[in-house]
């Protein structure tokens, strides 16, 4: 956001839609088709498996890290415990999949209700204050989250779980394929809502309350029930992205499921691609899950948190608003 | 037999909440006095701890060592808040999510570096009073807690004396108060600043020292702490030194209780329960200011 656009102008002007911006919905309207008419044809045409495990990873990030976004890229609001709601995703599947052999869609909506509920509670309990008590409680929810999950028996506790997932339909090739396809859906669904928050009200009211809260709220910006609902939204979406989890290891533990990579990559992702629009992200997530996949082999997992916290900082340091920004202004234009 | 298990359940809660102040004093100060959200600084305490270690191994005391560590530790704080000032303050408006993204990065950083150098395995401290017990009566208070546990109202005494009594101490307090009155009356607040951030970078080499001397502790340790840390710092109330001490207590009394009565495994929810009840009920804290 440009220094001069005040919260106050951002939350007054209401613009018109221009003709070009439905020929840019409709632009990329097509392009979500495109991505996931190109996942059906790659799942039927590549034949080796290990494309398709390393494919869910790179693309259950860009889903991670656009739910994500939603909070600490719109509203401002750094979640650092990104992996909490993710893992709450992951036990609600395990437990319903455990106790009734539940199929992927009642998984993920569930896991979306608990990630909503669990986004309003903290949201309730830490958002009025400033926003610094709202990151702090959430490095601290990581913790608590784990400990319940440790605690209880039912989901494995500390030794973690074995699953049997119901199996996946038999038009969709096999189940790598399937969650493979699975994932691209969720990530190209979550992309498109958080495009459409950001060009709705909703995303002009949130880019005030980002600029100045206290002037947004004299324009007439509800800032509290904004930030409860943009919580929920991003709780929903981080547990939705975790759900399938379960179907595509069927074994999990808490280690996994509340991992640091998970949490460090959800929130450097966006930073590094640009936290302003949803390509920022898609381009991180795309960029850095990319190379850590491919760097895997050779590199080993401390090195790649190393390189990741260093390219975090410079970034945070430097470019506050990352590769889009950078782009931007190298070409002298600010973005939709 | 429950009154035992009772006398012996709060007397190490107070001597774990007197560890979990140690840990949390420098927070106060930068947290609390300056309004820098350092969640690095668990890290910064166990980096303390392994440097208490390293010349462990060598024969000397972890406390005493500490103590020159301590000014080691105080000149990197002015560093790195050298650094982190470079960035933000001069950037305009200081952006605290910002601030939070890069000390969560840093404390990446500082963990990662050190897994790679002493590995991902725990380390512990050797001293000669490890595996004894001073007892009264019915309570058992080992010395591994104990010892530690005193170095909290030593540091906190200390600071809280330093803070009321001496020039620089009253111009931190003023510095935490308002900023733009300082530098009227002539003095630097950026120096002050400085001065207190590194302060806070000392506290954790002594209360890394203390936490080692308790148990064996690896390089991810900070993390648990984190939430604990920033616990006590609100529960105080923001700035209450002597508040850490209490709040401290509290925390680790409560955990001992829900350890001993419940089941030990529950103890690390206790201190997450504390800080968001805090937030949501009473956010000035039992002893800050109200704001």
């Amino acid at each position: 956001m440009s220094s001069r656009e005040t919260a106050m102008d951002l939350a007054v002007r209401r613009p018109g839609r221009s003709p070009s911006a439905g020929r840019r919905s409709l632009v990329f309207a097509l392009g979500c088709v495109g991505v996931l008419a190109l996942g059906v044809v790659l799942t039927r045409t590549v034949e080796n498996p290990y494309i398709f495990f390393a494919g869910y990873v790179v693309i259950q990030y860009v889903a991670v890290a656009t739910g994500w976004n939603v909070l600490g890229g719109y509203a401002g609001y750094i979640n650092f415990g990104p992996t909490a709601f993710y893992g709450v995703g992951v036990y609600t599947a395990a437990f319903l999949v455990k106790a009734m052999g539940a199929p992927l869609p009642v998984s993920i909506a569930a896991a979306g209700a608990a990630g909503a509920l669990l986004g309003l509670a903290m949201g309730w309990m830490t958002l009025r204050v400033q926003g610094v008590y709202f990151a702090i409680a959430t490095i601290a929810l990581v913790v608590m989250a784990e400990t319940v999950v440790h605690n209880i028996d039912y989901l494995g506790g500390a030794s973690g779980l074995a699953l049997m997932p119901p199996q996946a339909p038999a038009w969709a090739g096999g189940q790598p394929q399937f969650m493979l396809m699975v994932m691209l859906a969720i990530a190209v669904a979550f992309v498109a809502a958080a495009r459409w928050i950001e060009i709705s009200a909703m995303g002009r009211a949130l880019r005030a309350l980002k600029a100045s809260e206290v002037a947004a709220e004299c324009a007439g910006v509800p800032t509290f029930r904004l930030k409860l609902i943009a919580c929920a939204i991003s709780g929903a979406m981080l547990a939705i992205a975790g759900a399938p989890y379960v179907y595509y290891a069927s074994f999990i533990e808490p280690g996994t499921a509340f991992s640091l990579a998970l949490s460090l990559n959800a929130i450097a992702m966006p930073l590094i691609g640009g936290k302003r629009s949803w390509v920022g992200p898609v381009l991180g997530a795309l960029l850095l899950a990319t190379v850590q996949q491919a760097a895997s082999v050779t590199i080993s997992s401390e090195l790649n948190i190393l390189v990741v916290g260093v390219v975090l900082i410079a970034f945070v340091a430097v470019a506050p608003d990352g590769i889009v920004g950078i782009v931007e202004k190298l070409t002298g234009r600010r973005g939709a | 037999m429950i009154l035992e298990l009772l006398a012996n359940a709060v007397s190490t809660g107070v001597l774990l909440g007197c560890i979990y102040a140690a840990l949390a004093l420098g927070l106060a100060v930068s947290f609390g006095l300056l309004h820098i959200p350092n969640i690095a600084h668990p890290v910064f305490v166990v980096t303390g701890a392994f440097a208490a270690t390293v010349f462990n191994a060598m024969g000397w005391d972890p406390l005493l060592v500490s103590l020159p560590l301590a000014l080691v530790f105080y000149g990197a704080g002015i560093a790195f808040f050298e650094f982190y000032s470079r960035i933000y303050e001069k950037r305009g408006e200081a952006d605290t999510m910002q601030a939070l993204t890069l000390f969560f990065g840093v404390s990446l950083v500082i963990e990662t570096v050190l897994v790679m150098k002493f590995g991902a395995d725990q380390r512990s401290t050797d001293v000669d009073y490890v595996g004894q017990s001073l007892v009264l009566g019915p309570v058992v208070m080992p010395y591994r807690l104990l010892i530690p546990a005193l170095v909290a109202p030593v540091m906190v005494t200390a600071l809280w004396l330093y803070l009321k009594f001496t020039y620089a101490g009253i111009a931190i307090r003023a510095v935490a108060h308002d900023e733009r009155a300082l530098s009227v009356s002539g003095i630097n607040p950026g120096w002050i600043k400085r001065h207190a951030f590194g302060l806070a970078a000392a506290t954790a080499a002594i209360s890394g020292a203390a936490l080692v001397i308790v148990g064996p502790i690896d390089p991810f340790a900070g993390r648990m702490q984190i939430g604990r840390a920033f616990a006590v710092v609100i529960l105080a109330g923001m700035g209450s030194i002597p508040g850490t001490l209490a709040a401290g207590i509290l925390i680790g009394v409560t955990e001992a209780l829900v350890g001993a009565f419940g089941s030990p495994s529950w103890a690390p929810a206790v201190a997450f329960t504390m800080l968001l009840a805090t937030l949501a009920f009473k956010p000035s804290g039992l002893f800050g200011a109200s704001r």
